[in-house]
């Protein structure tokens, strides 16, 4: 398997690359901002950090970079892409997935530990969660308050598009764990088909056990297992 | 009409000073040379007033690969690998513009430490402020918390600690210290010198502008009403990231001779320094800098203080591959001068020359001895006794008081706001007594704090200075490392007041006593004086920022009590004053009295057995016993481990003395009932006292006397919302 990390100027890209690299060792390289060619990658990863330094609208500046038309036309093809933090701005910006971020209702940059629950485990990012299965995974931003509007959230939801929602410890989707003002609580979409995942929180900083926690890994676990099905079964992920 | 002061008077030099450059160049100095020695020559820079003091730091040490005098400070921590560490202040421009006053300050103490070489993994920050009752300082702290978060989270690096105290000395003069801290192979550490004649000197990253000119006079002098505040200085966090990545790279590649970032004095300071360092003469043309405002001068080039930016000495055939580096992660790079032999340092505009002077007339400033005299506050507050103060009839509404306090409830409005969870490093993150970071690719672990009392330095600086090391040794200690390194801040008001300069000097001795006993080295640090406003100095805050060492990492603890049934126990003489106690000054409204005993030889037995008993497995949890006293320990363990405890105090006396009394040396940890005999052993033999007090179970905090007299009796669950609600329901 190999794993595609895209680089921005401002990414933190380190830490994805680390995971794979050093936790799961698959293969893994950067993908500089300017590059055009994802060919042979098995999934690409948009990382976290602060792309051009988000001084304009997170994510918009990213989202015009070269490399993100090799990332639109990957994604159509069937491509996995997963984009985390600052990673799921640049898909929202990029009209890869549904929405829109805004700053954090209380205008302030957060930085802790919220519970998520798996709201759609059949996709290739999650068969290795239950359905409904709570997880606790760090946050760390500033604008994660997820918004689109009522209809559109109706249908997302009807089509499973709703991945991930901030929960209570015991899995209520209660007002007071949502963190930045998300509509329903929404933490993580993904796109119709399913091969593209955006969310908030930090699945690759909770994925060692010398962390404390491992709830993350199950991210890059499942896409593992659903690569390694679907290459027996002979289906191209891409191309 | 007023008499136009001479220049020289003008940009803070002395009658003596002035004479005395006139003499080293054989002739009046002209207008930018004039500047370039006030600069070199402040307080902030040439620490004219504080170097013979400073001297008395220990320094040395088995684990010291660069002491004093360099960008940052770099201790050993095995295989091959340093730890580079430093604190610097950015109090004034703070004050001014809290946002990039303290954005500014975390660019700049994060350049020195990647200056040397080094990735920086984590920062930290040790801030007082005035009261939060008060409009003024929820902004200005709220600016603060934004710049630190607004630069340091967009730098990818996490800010994993830090303390905050709040007291009305800083209503107007509020203390940010910042820390940042890298991790470096010690073979590829590089020094900021400019050797070898010949060689080309790079300037790079952000455009010079005019923000900034005379920063570090301004932080020479006090804050009034009238002061005129410079341009503070604006940070740019993403070209900061961008310059750090390609530095490293340049420096990983073997490019670089020697390099030094641009903080105080800019230009001025990082050339002249670098040349002295390495005995070399060092030659700039102003016209090739690269600006960014049309119509800035000479002067304001040498003396702009625009951030994130790198001044690089290379070998010439290195010029090319060097700016190809630097301009694929788009930062310019431009050579603007030279090394040269002759010692001189030269300015020229083109061709003409607007500045010859030696380097070492620059670089050697004079040296002050300010007058001393011990304050008449002191042997008052020394004198002070508890005798004929009331003992409150409610215990548990002090406690909960107690727990209100900013100064002692939860920091997480702070912290939270900061990314500390960036570079998979954190073990253990912000809100414990230290944090804890794992090396990667070892089972290694360092942990870092900072701490300092601003309330004990006032009573007893020498003291004061004495326990900040101490305890920000404890505190290392308590999740299980051992200290191996401290970069201090050291804040004080004017020097030039003979009673400020006191403080000042019982703080050093202090803090090198306590350095000494506990053999832990100084490898960095920096002064900040005149700090106070309208005449009224802050309370003498010498910051200690302190790294440790774990051999493996996993092998920590934290405060939090674990598992119900576990045994509580006190490792140390429990010997509580209410003399400088939160307590005192927070129910009875009075700050005075003695400041607590230090036995700095039993500090270091409890903290050597606290390590052990760590490192064996042999304890879940110690919490070490500080402001607020035992109950607040108490409370502290159980909001954090969500869980009660049962304990009795065996102590005669007043009760609020042995539950709200401050005392050092002492830890509370927490052990299995069979682990109890082996633990208790332990610490007889490591020479110590211990007190099994009770054990952790329950819903409720439950303190006894010996008589079996419940003095606090608390709902866990009602403390917690007391103590992290505090700070947070007053924005």
């Amino acid at each position: 398997m190999r794993f595609g990390v895209v680089v921005f100027p401002g990414s933190d890209a380190a830490d994805c690359y680390y995971i794979i690299d050093q936790v799961l060792g698959h293969s893994v390289s950067y993908v500089w901002y300017q590059e055009r060619d994802l060919n042979g990658f098995d999934c690409v990863i948009l990382p976290g950090g602060f792309s051009y330094g988000d001084y304009l609208r997170a994510g918009a500046v990213a989202a015009v970079a070269p490399v993100m038309d090799e990332v639109v036309k990957y994604a159509e093809q069937g491509g996995l892409v997963l984009g985390i933090g600052n990673g799921f701005q640049v898909l929202l910006e990029a009209g890869l997935l549904a929405g829109a971020l805004r700053r954090n209702e209380i205008p302030r940059f957060r930085c802790h530990d919220v519970f998520l629950k798996v709201e759609n485990n059949t996709l290739p990012f999650t068969n290795s969660y239950r359905r409904g299965e709570v997880i606790s995974v760090p946050i760390a931003h500033g604008e994660g308050n997820y918004y689109i509007d009522h209809q559109e959230l109706i249908k997302m939801e009807q089509q499973g598009q709703v991945v991930f929602r901030y929960c209570t410890e015991a899995g209520e989707i209660a007002s007071e764990a949502n963190p930045n003002g998300s509509v329903g609580n929404i933490a993580g979409i993904c796109s119709k088909k399913g091969n593209v995942l955006g969310m908030m929180p930090h699945p690759e900083r909770c994925a060692e056990e010398i962390l404390g926690n491992t709830a993350g890994l199950h991210i890059f676990l499942s896409i593992l297992n659903w690569l390694g099905i679907n290459r027996q079964e002979g289906v191209t992920v891409h191309g | 009409m007023a008499e136009q002061k001479p220049v020289w008077q003008e940009m803070g030099l002395t009658a003596g000073e002035y004479e005395q450059i006139c003499e080293l160049l054989g002739r009046e100095p002209n207008y930018l040379e004039t500047g370039l020695f006030a600069v070199l020559w402040s307080e902030h820079c040439s620490y004219k007033n504080s170097r013979p003091v400073l001297k008395r730091f220990p320094t040395e040490g088995k684990r010291v690969l660069q002491g004093p005098g360099e960008n940052a400070g770099a201790v050993d921590i095995g295989d091959g690998q340093a730890v580079i560490f430093k604190v610097e202040s950015h109090n004034h421009p703070s004050a001014i513009e809290p946002y990039e006053g303290a954005a500014t300050g975390v660019g700049g103490v994060t350049r020195d430490i990647f200056t040397m070489g080094a990735r920086p993994i984590a920062s930290l920050n040790s801030l007082r402020f005035g009261s939060l009752d008060d409009d003024a300082v929820r902004h200005l702290l709220s600016g603060v918390i934004e710049g630190i978060g607004g630069y340091g989270n967009r730098l990818g690096v996490p800010t994993v600690g830090g303390d905050i105290f709040f007291h009305s000395s800083f209503k107007e003069n509020p203390l940010v210290n910042a820390m940042s801290v890298g991790l470096v192979d010690h073979d590829r550490i590089v020094r900021g010198r400019a050797t070898g004649p010949g060689n080309l000197v790079l300037l790079a990253g952000a455009k010079t502008g005019s923000d900034g000119v005379h920063g570090c006079t301004f932080a020479s002098e006090e804050l009034s009403e009238e002061t005129e505040a410079p341009a503070v200085q604006r940070g740019d966090p993403f070209l900061e990231k961008l310059l750090m990545e390609a530095c490293l790279e340049v420096m990983e590649k073997g490019y670089v001779v020697g390099i030094q970032d641009l903080g105080a004095a800019g230009l001025t300071s990082s050339s002249a320094e670098m040349a002295g360092r390495a005995g070399t003469g060092i030659e700039i043309d102003v016209s090739l800098v690269p600006i960014r405002d049309e119509g800035v001068t000479p002067y304001e080039i040498m003396l702009s203080e625009s951030q994130e930016r790198m001044l690089l000495v290379l070998e010439p055939q290195d010029e090319q591959a060097v700016k190809e580096i630097y301009s694929r992660w788009g930062v310019e790079a431009t050579v603007i001068g030279k090394v040269t032999e002759d010692n001189i340092y030269r300015l020229r505009d083109g061709d003409e020359v607007i500045a010859e002077i030696p380097v070492k007339a620059l670089t050697d400033s004079p040296v002050w001895y300010p007058e001393q005299r011990e304050p008449e506050y002191y042997q008052e507050v020394r004198s002070w006794k508890p005798d004929h103060l009331p003992v409150p009839n409610d215990l548990n509404f002090v406690l909960s008081q107690l727990l209100a306090s900013t100064n002692i409830a939860s920091k997480e409005w702070v912290y939270t706001q900061f990314d500390h969870t960036a570079l998979l490093n954190t073990v253990v993150g912000p809100g414990a007594d230290a944090a804890v970071l794992r090396i990667k690719g070892s089972p290694k672990g360092i942990a870092m704090t900072t701490d300092g009392n601003s309330r004990y330095c006032y009573l007893d600086p020498r003291r004061g200075g004495a326990i900040a090391v101490a305890e920000a040794a404890r505190n290392l200690s308590c999740v299980g490392a051992e200290p191996v390194g401290l970069t201090d801040g050291l804040n004080f008001g004017n020097p030039e007041k003979p009673e400020i300069f006191w403080q000042f000097c019982q703080a050093v001795e202090g803090i090198s006593e306590a350095c000494q006993a506990l053999d832990i080295p100084v490898v960095s640090g920096n002064v900040s004086f005149y700090n106070e406003s309208n005449g009224e100095a802050i309370f003498p805050t010498p910051v200690v920022g302190m790294i440790g060492f774990l051999p493996d990492a996993g092998r920590h603890a934290t405060g939090a009590f674990r598992h119900p049934g576990d045994k509580i126990v006190l490792l140390g003489k429990f010997v509580p004053q209410l003399g400088a106690s939160e307590y005192l000054a927070l129910v009875h409204n009075l700050e005075t009295g003695k400041v607590p005993d230090l036995d700095l030889e039993q500090e270091k037995r409890v903290q050597e057995c606290c390590r052990n008993l760590i490192r064996n497995g042999s304890i879940k949890s110690a919490h070490d016993c500080a402001e607020g006293g035992l109950a607040v320990t108490m409370a502290e363990c159980c909001i954090s481990g969500k869980m009660g405890a049962t304990i009795e105090l065996p102590f005669e006396g007043r009760e609020d003395n042995f539950l709200f009394g401050e005392v050092q040396s002492c830890i509370i940890i927490t052990c299995t009932p069979r682990e109890l005999a082996d633990v208790l052993q332990t610490a007889a033999d490591s020479g110590i006292s211990s007190l099994v007090l009770g054990q952790t179970g329950g819903n409720h905090l439950i303190i006894r006397d010996t008589a079996g007299c419940v003095l606090i009796k608390q709902d866990v669950e009602e403390m917690e919302k007391i103590w992290r609600g505090s700070i947070s329901k007053c924005f």
